[in-house]
């Protein structure tokens, strides 16, 4: 089972982007779970999201203890305290314009997704930036069925620029490789 | 038939619509309020034709909600925790008065201190107001349960109210793979509320009315004879349910692996899914260990309970609830049906997840162990130990 912790603020869709990727999963032929951190949401406040993806139903509903990925759509969320949660093949995937400060973990890899998401939508608003950035260095989930799913859960007019994100965050990853 | 990735709300709100509810009477409260945004944009969208009546409290909710079925129509309303608690009254009021309304309970910790996450002790408080209740495990049952609750509830055998209960967050904000069935299908298996007990003009008749002592005892034997009518009424719907759509729960409780097993855990809710990955896991290991899901805590299922457990060592019941003084409710009722039998088996409670603390793989396997060598009777899961640790 692939196990993702998204962390976020309120407001930069973090549990949009864990929606998107498990209606992703739908239609990819597996099963997964999407979840929030529970309880009240404050825009602004650190908040959490999660996955759970198979090949076969997800029954187990109990928190994630270990990721395949972290994922942080803001960079000041970070802290490598929770490098731990990671497991031994795991990868915590970072927002952040400034990759050298992260250079020293061989377990990150970064993206300037801000800077992708400002020049389409004019908004630093990177959920589906790094969700393109997670179907590029993972192969638990495809750019198609990502770019199907996010059709679901955005409006028709930022469906379109979103789509133009997903494939950039995408491509750089194919680049940077 | 279509596949959607939906949350445990947005399923029941599915399977209300499929329902054909004709009055709807909503007050959001967490973690309820995602069943009744989404029947509101069903009724603004029009893919719901209903009266949607949005009321200023819980208690004018299901007072609404009598009131509709009174005069014949099929209701539906939702509740959570407070809200819950606040419809006391008017639970016995739906109940006694035969008005068979289906309601989702999203499972909410109760104040104080004030908690909005999810545990069992707003529905099992309410174990005596006379209403079915139920407790389902993911979201396609939730849907599925939306359904059958109005074929149970408007049954003429019955004709009592159903309560469906949805652990909070856990199960009604968590998103997965749902079959939503088509409303052919769904007419199909639910002919439109048909039923004497109302108001009419063409047939007076007086409704929710006072009884003294000389009749009073045989009104309320009649409701207790309904409900436990019901348990055939349950499993006849799951039967007709798994004929249209392909799918049975088992009625009143589903078992798993039990055939064998000396030791049985007994849960309610969207526990059990993991509690049966672990029986797996303990099985592998040869431990004859099984699962009895409770399904209904209202009409009881003691037969199947017997049937299940009376060649069992020692059974747990893990409950989300604890009855302050005593033990978990949950237990006290399995307990009853052991003794009233003469069953020879040890039993344990296990008391878990009060206020939304998580119940981890470890904790189940804990249980299991508890089972094999014995120990205290009540025991509280988790107690003191920091979820973050």
């Amino acid at each position: 089972m692939i196990e993702i912790r998204w962390h976020g603020r309120g407001g930069q869709g973090a549990f949009t982007a864990a929606k998107i990727l498990g209606a992703a999963s739908l239609i990819d032929n597996k099963f997964s779970l999407a979840f929030p951190s529970f309880g009240p949401e404050r825009r602004g406040a650190p908040i959490q999201a999660f996955n759970k993806i198979d090949g076969k139903a997800i029954i187990d509903r109990s928190e994630i203890k270990a990721c395949d990925y972290l994922i942080f759509l803001d960079e000041s969320l970070f802290s490598t305290d929770y490098l731990k949660d990671l497991k031994d093949d795991g990868i915590a995937l970072i927002n952040t314009a400034t990759p050298e400060k992260f250079s020293a973990f061989s377990q990150i890899q970064t993206i300037d997704a801000n800077q992708i998401a400002l020049k389409i939508i004019r908004k630093p608003i990177s959920n589906t930036a790094m969700l393109g950035a997670l179907a590029s260095i993972s192969d638990d989930v495809s750019l198609s069925s990502l770019q199907q799913a996010s059709d679901l859960y955005l409006s028709a007019a930022s469906a379109a620029k979103n789509q133009l994100i997903l494939k950039e965050s995408f491509e750089y990853f194919k680049e940077v490789r | 038939m279509t596949k959607a990735f939906l949350s445990g709300n947005d399923a029941f709100a599915e399977g209300v619509r499929l329902a054909r509810p004709q009055v709807i009477s909503i007050y959001p409260i967490t973690p309820q309020t995602t069943v009744v945004e989404r029947l509101s944009e069903m009724v603004e969208d029009s893919s719901l034709a209903s009266e949607l009546i949005h009321v200023e409290s819980e208690h004018s909710a299901l007072s609404c909600a009598i009131g509709a079925s009174a005069m014949g129509a099929r209701t539906f309303t939702a509740t959570s925790s407070q809200g819950l608690l606040y419809m006391a009254e008017c639970l016995q009021y739906a109940s006694g008065g035969r008005f068979p309304i289906v309601m989702m309970n999203a499972n909410r910790s109760t104040a104080l201190p004030w908690n909005i996450y999810g545990d069992q002790r707003d529905s099992l408080s309410q174990l005596d107001c006379g209403w079915i209740q139920v407790y389902v495990e993911d979201a396609q049952e939730s849907l599925d349960m939306a359904l059958q609750s109005y074929h149970i509830a408007e049954n003429p055998l019955v004709s009592t109210p159903v309560m469906v209960n949805l652990d909070g967050f856990v199960l009604t904000h968590t998103y997965e793979t749902v079959e939503i069935p088509s409303q052919t299908d769904a007419d199909r298996f639910l002919p439109p509320f048909q039923t004497e007990n109302k108001m009419s003009l063409d047939n007076p008749k007086n409704l929710a009315f006072s009884v003294g002592p000389d009749n009073n005892m045989e009104f309320k034997y009649i409701q207790h004879k309904a409900m436990l009518d019901s348990r055939r009424v349950i499993e006849e719907t799951d039967a007709k349910f798994a004929e249209i759509f392909g799918r049975s729960y088992g009625g009143l409780t589903q078992d798993y692996r039990i055939d064998d097993a000396d030791y049985i855990l007994i849960t309610l809710g969207s526990i059990t899914g993991l509690c049966r990955e672990v029986v797996d896991e303990l099985r592998e290991r040869g431990e004859k260990v099984g699962l009895l899901k409770l399904r209904f805590l209202r009409p009881f299922p003691s037969d199947d309970l017997v049937a299940a457990l009376e060649s069992a060592k020692a059974i747990g019941v893990l409950e989300k609830d604890i009855s302050f003084g005593y033990e978990g409710t949950v237990y006290t009722n399995v307990n009853s049906v052991i003794a009233k039998n003469g069953l020879h088996l040890e039993t344990y409670n296990f008391i878990a997840g009060l206020g939304g603390r998580d119940i981890s793989r470890e904790n189940i396997k804990e249980i299991f162990r508890h089972l094999q060598t014995g120990g205290q009777h009540v025991n509280f899961i988790g107690l003191g130990v920091s979820i973050d640790e």
